[in-house]
C-alpha cells in the first residue's frame, strides 16, 4: 500500500509570476534577462539613500487581469505592507508586498489532473503584488555575489487554498495556471527564465481526519517535474516519519536537484518575524469599479471557454479542441484559417497533424508560424478544388510554415499543381497501360498487386501531381473493360 | 511585570542586526522600558472600532506608465560598495543556514 | 571681520542693485564660517571651489538678464540627509562614510534650477534621530547664542548656521520637530511644510510618514520665498501633494484681521513648560489681535499622548528604513571575521550606528514585532487617528494654533545625553504636527536668560501660506528676529 492510499495528501501552492512588463514595479529600471549583472539598477534598485517608490501602472492592470481571469474577487482598496528581513539580495532590508489587504481575494481554477477525468475546483486565497529580489551567487569559495538586475522586478504571489490532493493534480494545477496567465498577457510564465516559480506546501493526514497535518514547505520549484518529483519525495518522506510513529516537524525545505531530494532549509525554532506594517512611502491602491471593469472587457476568451466554443460552434472533438487551445496564439491562428476555410474539422485535421508535427520537429511553439492563417486556409481550399494533392500540400507546408507567402505562387514554382486535366490523365494512363500489357494480363490472371504496380507508374509519370484517387478510378475503369 | 526583558531586547537586537554588549543591552533595556512606561499611557485610551492611520493623506497612491528609463551605469552602481569584483557586489560567503527564499 | 551674511531679502537688494554679487555672497559665507565655524561646527563638507564656480555663473546670468529666480545667486546650505549628485551625504553617520550620491534630491534639483548656490552640508544628529545635534560623528553643533548649549536638532547646523550669520537661507527636515525646535533655540524662522509639500525624493528616510524638508530662514518672508521654490508636485514621490508650486510670498500682506487663532488649553497643564514661554507666546498673539485677530481658546484632548504616539510610529518606520544600510552597497563595513552574513550585518550595524539610532531601531523593531504589534504599533495608529480628529474639530473654530515650539529655551549639551525619554520630551509640541500632516513654523517671540524662545503657529493641513502669512504679519510688527546672536 503505498503513501497515498494510507494517507491522505494535502498540498497548497504558493506560485510567484512575473509580470511582463517592460520597466520594474516601482522604479523605471528596465526589466530585461541575460544582461550583465548589475545593468538594469537605479537607485530604488540599489535602495540607495534617499529612494523612493512609484508604482506601475502596467503592473496593476496585468495583475487585475490574473485576478479576472481566475475569478478573484477584485478589491478596491489594497495596501502596500513590508516584509521585513535580511539578506544581500534585498536591498532596501525589506521586501515590499501585499500583506493584510492583497488586490486580489477569493477565486479559483478548474483543474483536470488527466485526461478523462473530471475538473476539480481549487481555491485561491489571494493573488497579491510584490517585487522581486536579486539574485546571489553562492559560488565563490570565500564570498559570495550580488546581482540585483532582478531587484524590484513585478511580480504576482498566487496562494492556493490546501485543495489539492495529488502530485499529479498539483501539476495540473501549476500548467493550468500557467496557461491562462499566458492566455491573458499576464506573463510570458518562461520557467527557465524564472518567469513562474512554486512553492509546495505538503502535509499528511490519516482519511477521514479533517484537521491538517503539520506541513512543510518546499520553496522554488523551478519546472513542472522537479514540482512533481519534490512533492513525490516529501510525501513518501512524510508517510515514513508518520509510519514510524513520528511526529512531523515544521521546517521549510529546498529541492536539491542533482541529488533528487528535498532538504531543510530552515526549522521552526528560527521561525520568522517579517513585522509587516503598511509601506508608508506609499498610500493605498485604489481602483474604482469602472476601471476594473474597463480591464474586464479587455479581457481575452479564457482558455476554458474558448475550448467550450470549438466543441460547440465548430464541432471538434474534446481532446482536439484541448489541444488547439493550449495556447493563445495556436488557438488564435487555428481559428482565423478555420473561418477563412470553412471547413473547422478539416482545418483541426490538419494543424493537429501536420502543423503541430512540424512544429515539434522543430521545437518551436506557435509563435514561430510564418504563414497567415488565411494563406494556410487558401492552401487547403486548393487542395479541396483539386489544384495541390494532400501530398503536395505536404510537401509545400514546412516552407510556408516558417517562411510564409501564398500558396498558389508557391506551387505554381514548385510546379507542383495538379494534374486536373482528365483527357491529359486519362491519355497517359492509356500510354501506361500500353506499355505494360503484361501486367495488364497479371491483373486479369486476380494478381491484385498489378494494379498498385501500375498506380505507381502513373503517379510517378505525373511526378506525384495526380490526384490518387482518379488515377485509381480510371485505371479500374480501363481494366475492368 | 517588566515591559521588556533583557532576553526581548536581544531576540529584538537579532532581528534588527545589532549586536549589543553587555553594558550595551542593559542599558538598552532600561532605556526601552523607560520609554515602554511611558507609552503605557496609551493604553487608557479606548481605541476600539477606531481606525488605524498609516497616513495623513486620504489620497490614493499615483501611477506612472510603464516606461523604462535609463538607470545607473554597473560602474555607478558599484562605486561606492565596500566589496566588489567590478560587476557584481560582493559579501562574505552566505551559509546554508543563512539562506533565505 | 567678516560680518554676518545679511537676510534674502537684503540679499536680493544687493544683488540687483549691484552693491554685490554671488561670487561676493559666497565669500562671504566662507570668510564668516572661517570665523565663527571652528566654535560652532555647523558645516559639513564646504564646496568652496564648486560653489564659487556656480556663484560667477550666477553673476553672468544676471549680468545677461537671464535670472531664473529671486534665489538665482544665494548661497544656502543643505542638510545632510538630503543628497546631492556627487555629494557625500552622511547623514552624520559613520555608517555612511565616504559614500557619494548619484542622484540629487528633488529639493535639490528645484534650488539649482531656481539658481541658488549650495555652499556646504550641514551638521545634524545622526540619520535625523535626536534633538540637540550631538548625536553626530562629527560632534555636536554648538548654539551662537550660548556656546555651551545646543542648537537644537536634527537640523540644529542648518539653524545655526543661520543663526551665526554663515548663511542666508538653509533646507532642514522635520519629523517631529527637527527644523521648529532648532529654529526656535537658534532664534530663527524654520518652518515644516504640510505633509507632501515638498517632495521628499533624495531625503534620506527617517520615517516617511512624517518628514518633510522645510526652510530655515531669518524671516517669515524668507521661509516663503524658500518654500515657494522647493514645492510643487513631484512624480518620484508618491506621497507627494499633486499640488502646484506655491506662491506663498504673495500673500505676505500683513493682514490678519478677522483671523481666529487657537490657544489649545492643554499647554499649559503639560508639564516642565516654563512659565516665561507661555508669557511670550501670549504677548505674541495679544500683539497679532491689535493687528485685527481674534483669539479663543480650544481643546486637543489626544495631544497628551501625541509624544508617545509619535515616538512608536517613527521608530517602527525608522525600523524599516535604515534596514538598507548593511554594508553591501555603500558605506562602511565592518569585517565579518569568518562566518556567514549575519556577523557581517550585525558588526557593521553595531559599529555604525550610534546608540540613539540603534535604541530607536530597537523600539521600532520591538513595536512591530509578532506579539506587540497590536499593542504598540497598531494602537500608536489608531491614536494618530483621535489626534486627526481633534485638529480636524479645532480648526473648525480657528484658523491657526498659536503654541510654543518648546517647553524650555535652549538646554546645555550633555544635559540631557544620559535619559533618552527626557530628551525625547523637548518634543512635546512640535510632533502633533508631522502626526497631522499641519504645517508648523517656529518664529522668534522673545527671550529667556539671553536665549531665544519660539513661537509656533499651526495651520490646516495644505494652508501652508496663512501659516506664514501670520508669521510675517507678527515680524512687521516685532524685532526679535532682527536680534542678532553675540558671536
Ligand atoms: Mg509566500
Ligand atoms: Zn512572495
Amino acid at each position: 500500500m503505498n503513501a497515498s492510499e494510507r494517507y491522505e495528501v494535502v498540498i497548497g501552492l504558493e506560485v510567484h509570476v512575473q509580470l511582463r512588463t517592460q520597466s520594474k514595479l516601482f522604479s523605471t529600471a528596465k526589466v530585461g534577462f541575460g544582461d550583465a549583472p548589475n545593468h538594469n539598477v537605479n537607485e530604488l534598485c540599489l535602495a540607495l539613500p534617499g529612494a523612493l517608490p512609484v508604482l506601475n501602472a502596467h503592473a496593476v492592470e496585468l495583475a487585475v487581469r490574473a485576478g479576472l481571469a481566475t475569478h478573484c474577487r477584485i478589491n478596491t482598496h489594497s495596501v502596500f505592507a513590508r516584509k521585513n528581513y535580511f539578506y544581500p539580495d534585498l536591498p532596501k532590508g525589506y521586501q515590499i508586498s501585499q500583506y493584510e489587504q492583497p488586490l486580489c481575494s477569493a477565486g479559483w481554477l478548474d483543474v483536470i489532473a488527466a485526461e478523462g477525468e473530471a475538473a476539480q475546483r481549487i481555491g485561491i486565497t489571494r493573488i497579491h503584488m510584490e517585487e522581486d529580489a536579486g539574485k546571489s551567487l553562492h559560488e565563490g569559495r570565500a564570498g559570495s555575489a550580488v546581482d540585483l538586475n532582478r531587484s524590484g522586478v513585478p511580480l504576482i504571489e498566487v496562494v492556493f487554498e490546501p485543495d489539492l490532493r495529488s502530485a499529479r493534480q498539483a501539476v495540473a494545477c501549476l500548467r493550468t495556471l500557467r496557461e491562462i496567465l499566458r492566455y491573458m498577457g499576464v506573463s510570458d510564465g518562461d520557467m527557465e527564465k524564472g518567469q513562474f516559480r512554486c512553492d509546495a506546501n505538503v502535509s499528511l493526514r490519516r482519511h477521514g481526519e479533517s484537521a491538517l497535518g503539520t506541513r512543510r514547505e518546499i520553496k522554488n520549484l523551478n519546472s513542472f517535474r522537479f514540482a512533481a518529483a519534490a512533492i513525490e519525495q516529501e510525501v513518501a518522506a512524510q508517510a515514513e516519519i508518520l509510519d514510524a510513529g513520528g511526529a512531523v516537524v515544521q521546517a521549510t525545505l529546498g529541492y536539491d536537484v542533482d541529488k533528487g531530494r528535498c532538504f531543510v532549509m530552515r526549522s521552526k525554532e528560527n521561525a520568522d518575524d517579517y513585522r509587516y506594517f503598511p509601506d508608508p512611502d506609499l498610500l493605498p491602491l485604489k481602483l474604482t469599479q469602472q476601471r476594473i471593469e474597463a480591464i474586464r472587457a479587455t479581457l481575452p476568451e479564457l482558455p476554458e471557454q474558448r475550448r467550450a466554443r470549438f466543441e460547440q460552434d465548430l464541432g471538434l472533438r474534446a481532446d482536439d479542441a484541448r489541444v488547439l487551445t493550449a495556447s493563445r496564439t495556436l488557438a488564435d491562428w487555428f481559428e482565423v484559417a478555420a473561418l477563412a476555410h470553412g471547413a473547422p474539422q478539416t482545418v483541426a485535421k490538419w494543424v493537429l497533424r501536420d502543423v503541430l508535427g512540424a512544429l515539434r520537429e522543430r521545437d518551436r511553439d506557435a509563435s514561430a508560424l510564418a504563414l497567415q492563417p488565411e494563406h494556410f486556409a487558401k492552401l487547403l481550399a486548393l487542395q479541396d478544388a483539386g489544384r495541390i494533392t494532400a501530398k503536395g500540400v505536404r510537401q509545400l507546408l514546412p516552407e510556408l510554415l516558417f517562411e510564409g507567402g501564398d500558396p498558389e505562387t508557391l506551387l505554381r514554382a514548385r510546379g507542383l499543381e495538379a494534374v486536373s486535366d482528365s483527357a491529359e490523365l486519362e491519355a497517359l494512363v492509356t500510354r501506361v497501360l500500353d506499355e505494360n500489357t503484361a501486367v495488364q494480363k497479371s491483373y486479369a490472371a486476380g494478381d491484385t498487386r498489378a494494379l498498385n504496380f501500375l498506380m505507381g507508374k502513373v503517379m510517378r509519370e505525373t511526378r506525384g501531381r495526380a490526384d490518387p484517387q482518379r488515377v485509381r478510378a480510371l485505371l479500374l475503369g480501363k481494366l475492368e473493360r | 511585570m517588566p515591559r521588556i526583558t533583557r532576553e526581548q531586547v536581544l531576540y529584538t537586537a537579532r532581528l534588527a542586526r545589532l549586536r549589543l554588549t553587555d553594558d550595551e543591552a542593559r542599558a538598552m533595556t532600561r532605556h526601552l522600558e523607560a520609554i515602554l512606561d511611558y507609552a503605557a499611557q496609551l493604553e487608557t485610551v479606548d481605541t476600539e472600532g477606531v481606525e488605524p492611520m498609516s497616513h495623513v493623506m486620504a489620497l490614493e497612491t499615483p501611477l506612472r506608465s510603464d516606461a523604462p528609463q535609463a538607470g545607473l551605469s554597473a560602474d555607478d552602481a558599484l562605486a561606492n560598495a565596500p566589496g566588489s569584483d567590478g560587476t557584481h557586489f560582493l559579501v562574505p560567503k552566505i551559509l546554508d543556514s543563512e539562506t533565505q527564499a | 571681520m567678516a560680518a554676518p551674511i545679511a537676510s534674502l531679502i537684503e540679499l536680493c537688494a544687493d544683488l540687483e542693485s549691484g552693491r554685490s554679487s554671488a561670487v561676493a555672497l559666497v565669500e562671504n559665507v566662507f570668510a564668516r564660517a572661517d570665523e565663527v565655524d571652528g566654535a560652532l561646527q555647523t558645516l559639513l563638507h564646504p564646496r568652496r571651489a564648486a560653489a564659487l564656480e556656480e556663484a560667477a555663473v550666477s553673476d553672468a546670468r544676471r549680468a545677461a538678464g537671464r535670472l531664473r529666480s529671486p534665489l538665482d545667486g544665494i548661497p544656502i546650505a543643505i542638510k545632510d540627509n538630503i543628497v546631492q549628485a556627487g555629494e557625500p551625504a552622511s547623514c552624520a553617520s559613520r555608517i555612511l562614510e565616504g559614500y557619494r550620491s548619484p542622484f540629487s534630491a528633488t529639493a535639490v534639483e528645484r534650488l539649482r534650477g531656481a539658481g541658488a548656490v549650495i555652499v556646504a552640508r550641514t551638521n545634524m544628529d545622526e540619520f535625523a534621530m535626536g534633538s540637540s545635534t550631538e548625536n553626530s560623528v562629527r560632534g555636536p553643533s554648538r548654539n551662537p547664542w550660548s556656546l555651551e548649549r545646543t542648537p537644537g536638532g536634527s537640523s540644529g547646523g542648518s539653524a545655526a548656521a543661520v543663526s551665526a550669520g554663515i548663511v542666508p537661507l538653509a533646507l532642514g527636515s522635520d519629523t517631529g520637530g527637527s527644523i521648529r525646535q532648532p529654529a526656535s533655540f537658534c532664534g530663527v524662522v524654520g518652518m515644516k511644510p504640510t505633509y507632501g509639500r515638498v517632495s521628499r525624493r533624495g531625503l534620506v528616510a527617517f520615517a516617511s510618514s512624517l518628514d518633510q524638508i522645510g526652510p530655515i530662514a531669518r524671516s517669515a518672508r524668507d521661509c516663503a520665498l524658500l518654500l515657494d521654490v522647493l514645492s510643487g508636485a513631484d512624480p518620484g514621490d508618491s506621497t507627494a501633494l499633486p499640488e502646484a508650486a506655491l506662491e506663498s510670498h504673495r500673500a505676505l500682506d500683513g493682514d490678519v484681521s478677522g483671523l481666529r487663532i487657537g490657544l489649545p488649553k492643554e499647554i499649559r497643564e503639560t508639564p516642565g513648560v516654563s512659565p516665561e514661554v507661555l508669557t511670550k507666546v501670549e504677548e505674541a498673539v495679544a500683539e497679532l489681535e491689535r493687528a485685527g485677530a481674534r483669539s479663543l481658546e480650544v481643546s486637543l484632548p489626544h495631544t497628551r499622548f501625541a509624544l508617545a504616539t509619535y515616538y512608536l510610529i517613527s521608530t517602527a518606520e525608522a525600523s524599516g528604513n535604515l534596514a538598507r544600510f548593511d554594508g553591501v552597497r555603500y558605506g562602511f563595513r565592518a569585517s565579518s571575521d569568518g562566518g556567514g552574513v549575519t556577523p557581517m550585518y550585525e558588526r557593521t550595524r553595531s559599529a555604525g550606528f550610534g546608540d540613539e539610532v540603534k535604541r530607536r531601531i530597537l523600539l521600532g523593531t520591538f513595536a512591530l514585532s509578532a506579539g506587540y504589534y497590536d499593542a504598540y504599533y497598531r494602537k500608536a495608529q489608531q491614536l494618530r487617528t483621535l489626534l486627526l480628529r481633534d485638529f480636524e474639530a479645532a480648526f473648525q473654530h480657528c484658523d491657526v494654533l498659536a503654541l510654543p515650539t518648546t517647553p524650555q529655551p535652549a538646554f546645555r549639551i550633555g544635559e540631557k545625553t544620559g535619559e533618552p525619554l527626557s530628551m525625547y520630551l523637548t518634543d512635546v509640541f512640535t510632533v502633533p504636527a508631522n502626526l497631522t500632516g499641519a504645517p508648523g513654523v517656529s518664529l522668534p517671540c522673545g527671550f529667556q536668560d539671553g536665549l531665544p524662545l519660539g513661537l509656533q503657529l499651526m495651520g490646516r493641513p495644505l494652508e501652508d501660506a496663512t501659516v506664514l502669512r501670520v508669521a510675517d504679519a507678527f515680524q512687521r510688527r516685532s524685532e526679535y528676529h532682527l536680534q542678532r546672536p553675540p558671536l
